[in-house]
């Protein structure tokens, strides 16, 4: 009880982890993982570590941001829709307040020579950065599955076709091969 | 109706952004500057190297980023950021209440590893757009990708690449 009255109510613990998660959480994505893990693993206890890489997995294949995914899920668990609004919250103000106020002055001074010479050096990293993991990702993928997503990037590339038809291609394409599949095993 | 079209655009985003990150930004891509024309491919990279530098996943600084630039408000910021937050929201919360079946559903199963190919093309596709003249201006500039490339497979964290980039691009041009 005395516990419980100086740390506040769940909603307010998980509104706190969540915030100071999406202070910290630079770059997105897979880099925020540790983090994560350290805050709702070890520190407050919300989730076992087997549950952990169970939700991580459940993060990675819904749609949306990881980070999202995780505050919902693990909100949820701990204080239902209250808890899952509140997770979700810290985690978004953060990157909210900051990329405003960026947005709000960076119109201003994005013409200044100094700025301008910056994004110069920065555009080509930008590049290189989300290059760089694709050969981990596609490790371990056989060369059909290759030659897959290399055709869906050069027509999205090329042609400008949306991302969203080659998604749905997949889920259905995935879905069709698995009935396929148990109807030969059957027989 | 600038305001519809945005919550349509990000609703959009959040709901097909699977493989988060760099997997959603052909999608950003392709709706922000193709389909709408809000932001010019240099602009669209611009706004990654902020969110590089940034706290918060790409989808969500870009859609506060873009919602505030398209309207010149903050409440044209908070649509676009609750819409692209909406699907996670919903699907999250359906998904957290059957996960362990889902988990198992071959079908499910057969679905996930249908797409997972697609996602890493359309990371391949944001790669391959983002390689226009106006990001890549001259041969300096490929020299600034080939080392932060390899940097970066050599697990250099990917903030000091762009800071430093940065200050390559102030020293350069």
């Amino acid at each position: 009880m005395e516990n419980e009255k100086r740390q506040g109510v769940m909603w307010w613990q998980l509104f706190t982890s969540f915030f100071k998660i999406g202070v910290f959480t630079f770059g997105g994505g897979y880099a925020m993982i540790p983090l994560i893990e350290r805050e709702v693993i070890d520190r407050r206890g919300w989730v076992e570590r087997q549950q952990f890489l169970e939700l991580l997995t459940l993060a990675q294949s819904a749609p949306g941001p990881i980070s999202l995914n995780t505050s919902v899920f693990v909100g949820y668990r701990m204080d239902g829709y209250r808890g899952a609004f509140a997770s979700i919250l810290g985690v978004v103000i953060p990157s909210f307040v900051i990329i405003l106020l960026i947005a709000m002055f960076f119109t201003e001074i994005r013409h200044n020579h100094v700025v301008e010479a910056a994004f110069k050096g920065m555009r080509p990293a930008v590049v290189a950065l989300i290059v760089a993991p694709i050969m981990g990702l596609a490790k371990g993928m056989g060369w059909k599955r290759i030659l897959l997503a290399l055709v869906a990037a050069v027509v999205v590339w090329k042609l400008s076709v949306s991302p969203i038809l080659f998604i749905l291609l997949g889920a259905v394409g995935g879905i069709l091969w698995t009935f396929l599949h148990t109807k030969r095993e059957k027989r | 109706m600038i305001y519809l079209q945005l919550l349509y655009v990000y609703l959009k985003i959040g709901f097909f952004g699977f493989g988060g990150g760099y997997a959603m930004l052909s999608l950003i891509q392709n709706e922000i500057v193709v389909q709408n024309h809000w932001l010019t491919n240099a602009q669209l990279a611009d706004i990654i190297a902020i969110s590089q530098m940034t706290p918060g996943p790409i989808a969500i600084n870009s859609a506060t980023y873009i919602g505030y630039t398209v309207t010149g408000n903050i409440w044209g910021s908070m649509l676009a950021t609750i819409a692209v937050c909406l699907p996670s929201l919903t699907i999250m919360l359906a998904v957290t209440r059957f996960y362990l079946k889902l988990q198992h559903n071959k079908y499910v199963t057969g679905a996930m590893g249908g797409m997972q190919p697609m996602v890493i093309g359309m990371i391949v596709a944001a790669a391959l757009i983002l390689l226009t003249p106006d990001t890549f201006i001259d041969w300096k500039s490929w020299v600034i990708f080939g080392l932060c490339f390899v940097f970066s497979v050599l697990k250099v964290n990917p903030i000091l690449l762009i800071v430093a980039s940065g200050v390559v691009g102030i020293m350069l041009y």
